[in-house]
């Protein structure tokens, strides 16, 4: 039904996709700056690690916000609560598993 | 011939008596079903009207029939377990085959006849309730449908084809691993489970995006019935609860066909990780069959009060926190496990906070009736019978929630109790409330209430006959699964009653369909529409309603619209209704051709025999292919075939 239903599209129509390209261009420096850090920084491996996770979490805020549409709704913007919500389960599940999987148990 | 192929062809014939019986019934009711088709001649009006239809309505009554079928069947093995426990040193079954009668019993209840009942609920309700004319994406609904359907057939063959699954519904690993449990009956419950878990996380998206995108103008988030909040919340643990079950399933399927390790321990995997992920989906599931419930009890609580439902806004905040909480407090199921003190804290707390949104609840619903004029109609029965009992399991599950006292409790017939009282006083009955109250509205006429009050007695009667005892036998150290027990322990006395209490389930049952026979052939019809004096749009439009749901899609103007409009607003003037023409989508066959392949798959994987398993998974892709470059999806019905449709009605 409506999922069939031809939309019109109720963003603003830029002329130009400023949005877009910048959001390439961060995406390609924070992917070359994984692979420096990776083949030609020779740190310690837990620092490399630590480096391209946090790169990748701004790859993934930058995906999030320049290609998913995470700021545009039609009406009521939903997907930012349910963004946060699986951020939130996502957390809780990971979290939790390692907490619980230590074992630390005066019992054991 | 060799061995293997040998082994595998005797996998289809019975090896003992329980089998051969189960082989007979099979082939007796195919035949029965292949023989009325034919003799009738239905089978292209039930390919045309059931098999391939994208209706949200017919998909919703084949959800329920299933699930009632299937509810016979976990029926069937609960009868078997009760038999065999009456008396100390019975040997009606042998161990092998309890273990696999229990296994079977809780997982065709759980995702089988829960799943589906309440699935089949959203579906009958959801669309009407908000005034839409169907679900967001049909054509995926039907698939999500068949999904399940498939997945329940490839699970119910096990028992006859290869053997049952037999490490409990929770098929936890290293039982459930290659090494203690060969054979193809532990493949069989992941395979299918994982199938109709595809199609409950389909249903997940399919009735969110409904449910936000679809509303009626003037029907803001705040103006929506509470059963469709209700299923709002569900949807959103679905899609976040699910994928977590998908991930352990294919991690043991893994270790059990290709090999690898996750879970066995010699090799470096963590077989208590499948326990984690198992409740990490395991707990939110037990709310996604009971909040759409509570929604159940809020609207018939409210039309047999002939009250406006009390502490909506409350009753919406409690959903929300529960929908959280249920995140939060899966280690619960496993306390014995040793994880240490601070989780064991954490994990009892965040349980025990979980009272107090369901207490909320449990007010709303009192303060509801408090004052009403209540009507005691079989809906109203089903959920005035849920509260004491429900409330019965709800505060065991406290006292189970006490992480010292649960090494006391931990897989005792306690817990067995407990389960049972949330899972049947709250699910079941709830599910029973929903069919009572929406029957009329599938079906066009109302189910009868003299024989239904009998099934609905015996119902309540038995059930606590069956269970409180379990509670007093579980104290004296009765574990759950045992599929035999000595004499002179003092259980045999509890045992007996719990057995006659089943029996008596058993009796309800048979009612329940009797009652649902009688009033096919003589039930009061209901040309009305709004057989129960309703509150909410779906009773605004015919019964059963027509197949765009509403001729003209009407504007929201209060919470309980068609009270309103029946009652306050009065009719202003009766000017004929401006049809257009409707969009609506098409009928397909795919979906259908497509979850038989899906399930074709499954048992080659079952039986790790591989030309079925790609033969299935590649017209699987081709379904999907085929899909993707389909143009013509949808229909306009046209204005006068709704005029005539409606003129039919006696609309116009």
């Amino acid at each position: 039904m409506s999922s069939n239903t031809p939309t019109r599209s109720h963003h603003h129509e830029e002329k130009f996709p400023w949005k877009h390209i910048i959001g390439y261009v961060l995406s390609l420096v924070l992917t070359f700056a994984a692979i420096w850090f990776v083949l030609d920084s020779h740190l310690p491996s837990s620092a490399i690690i630590s480096a391209i996770v946090i790169l990748a979490v701004f790859q993934a805020v930058i995906q999030l916000f320049m290609f998913m549409h995470l700021t545009e709704a039609f009406g009521p913007n939903y997907q930012q609560f349910l963004i946060f919500f699986a951020m939130f389960i996502a957390f809780t599940v990971v979290a939790g598993s390692i907490w619980i999987m230590a074992f630390k148990s005066y019992v054991a | 011939m060799s061995p293997a192929v040998k082994q595998w062809i005797l996998n289809f014939f019975p090896h003992n008596v329980l089998e051969l019986g189960a082989d007979g019934a099979i082939i007796l009711a195919s035949l029965a079903i292949l023989f009325v088709l034919t003799y009738f001649k239905k089978w292209k009006w039930l390919w045309k009207e059931y098999l391939t239809t994208v209706d949200h309505k017919k998909i919703g009554i084949m959800y329920i029939i299933a699930a009632i079928l299937m509810l016979f069947r976990g029926g069937s093995d609960a009868i078997l377990m009760r038999s065999q426990l009456a008396f100390p040193n019975e040997h009606f079954l042998s161990a092998e085959h309890y273990d696999q009668i229990f296994t079977t019993h809780g997982t065709v209840m759980i995702l089988f006849m829960a799943m589906p009942f309440v699935i089949g609920l959203f579906n009958v309700a959801v669309p009407l309730q908000i005034g839409a004319r169907d679900v967001a994406f049909p054509y995926l609904n039907a698939i999500s449908f068949w999904l399940f359907f498939f997945a329940a057939l490839l699970f119910n063959i096990s028992f006859v084809v290869g053997g049952s699954p037999d490490a409990g519904w929770t098929s936890y690993t290293p039982l459930a691993g290659a090494h203690f449990d060969p054979g193809p009956g532990e493949n069989y419950y992941l395979i299918a489970l994982q199938i109709t878990g595809i199609g409950t996380i389909a249903t997940g998206v399919n009735f969110m995006t409904t449910i936000l995108k679809m509303r009626a103008p003037g029907m803001t988030l705040m103006r929506m019935p509470m059963f469709t909040w209700s299923v709002l919340i569900t949807s959103i643990i679905i899609i976040f609860a699910f994928p977590v079950l998908t991930v352990a399933l294919a991690l043991l399927l893994i270790d059990r066909l290709f090999g690898a390790h996750f879970f066995t321990i010699s090799a470096g995997g963590m077989p208590m990780q499948y326990i984690n992920l198992f409740w990490i989906w395991g707990h939110p599931e037990v709310y996604i069959v009971i909040l759409p419930l509570f929604g159940v009890f809020s609207e018939v609580v409210a039309t047999f009060a002939r009250k406006r439902l009390f502490g909506y806004s409350a009753m919406v905040v409690s959903l929300l926190a529960i929908s959280i909480l249920s995140f939060v407090v899966w280690v619960h199921h496993f306390f014995t496990m040793g994880a240490g003190v601070g989780v064991n804290d954490f994990f009892g707390v965040s349980t025990m906070l979980i009272a107090i949104p369901t207490g909320v609840k449990v007010f709303n619903w009192l303060f509801t009736m408090w004052r009403g004029r209540i009507r005691f109609e079989l809906p109203m029965l089903w959920t005035l019978a849920f509260i004491p009992n429900f409330l019965v399991g709800g505060l065991t599950g406290v006292m189970l929630a006490v992480a010292p006292a649960d090494y006391q409790y931990h897989n005792s017939y306690f817990l067995v109790a407990h389960f049972h009282y949330v899972l049947i006083g709250g699910t079941v009955f709830g599910c029973f409330a929903g069919m009572y109250y929406w029957w009329p509205k599938m079906f066009g006429f109302k189910l009868d209430d003299r024989t239904g009050r009998w099934a609905f007695w015996t119902w309540i009667i038995s059930f606590n006959v069956c269970f409180l005892p379990m509670f007093v036998v579980g104290l004296m150290g009765m574990t759950r699964r045992m599929y035999t027990y000595p004499a002179g322990l003092g259980w045999m006395p509890y045992n007996l009653i719990e057995t006659i209490g089943a029996y008596g389930m058993a009796i309800g049952f048979v009612l329940m369909v009797y009652n649902i026979y009688w009033s096919i052939r003589w039930g009061e019809r209901d040309l009305t529409g709004d057989p129960w004096d309703g509150r909410t749009l779906e009773w605004s439009t015919t019964s059963p309603a027509p197949e765009y749901n509403f001729a003209v899609i009407p504007t929201i103007k209060d919470r309980d619209h068609w009270w309103y409009v029946k009652y306050i607003e009065k009719e202003e003037e009766k000017t004929k209704p401006a049809f257009k023409p409707i969009h609506m989508p098409n009928n397909s066959g795919r979906p259908f051709i497509m979850s038989a392949a899906f399930g074709l798959a499954g048992f080659g994987f079952v039986f790790e025999w591989w030309v079925p398993a790609i033969l299935g998974l590649l017209i699987v892709l081709i379904c999907m292919g085929q899909r993707s470059f389909e143009v013509n999806t949808d229909h306009y019905i046209p204005v006068d075939v709704i005029e005539r449709t409606e003129a039919e009605a006696g609309r116009l």
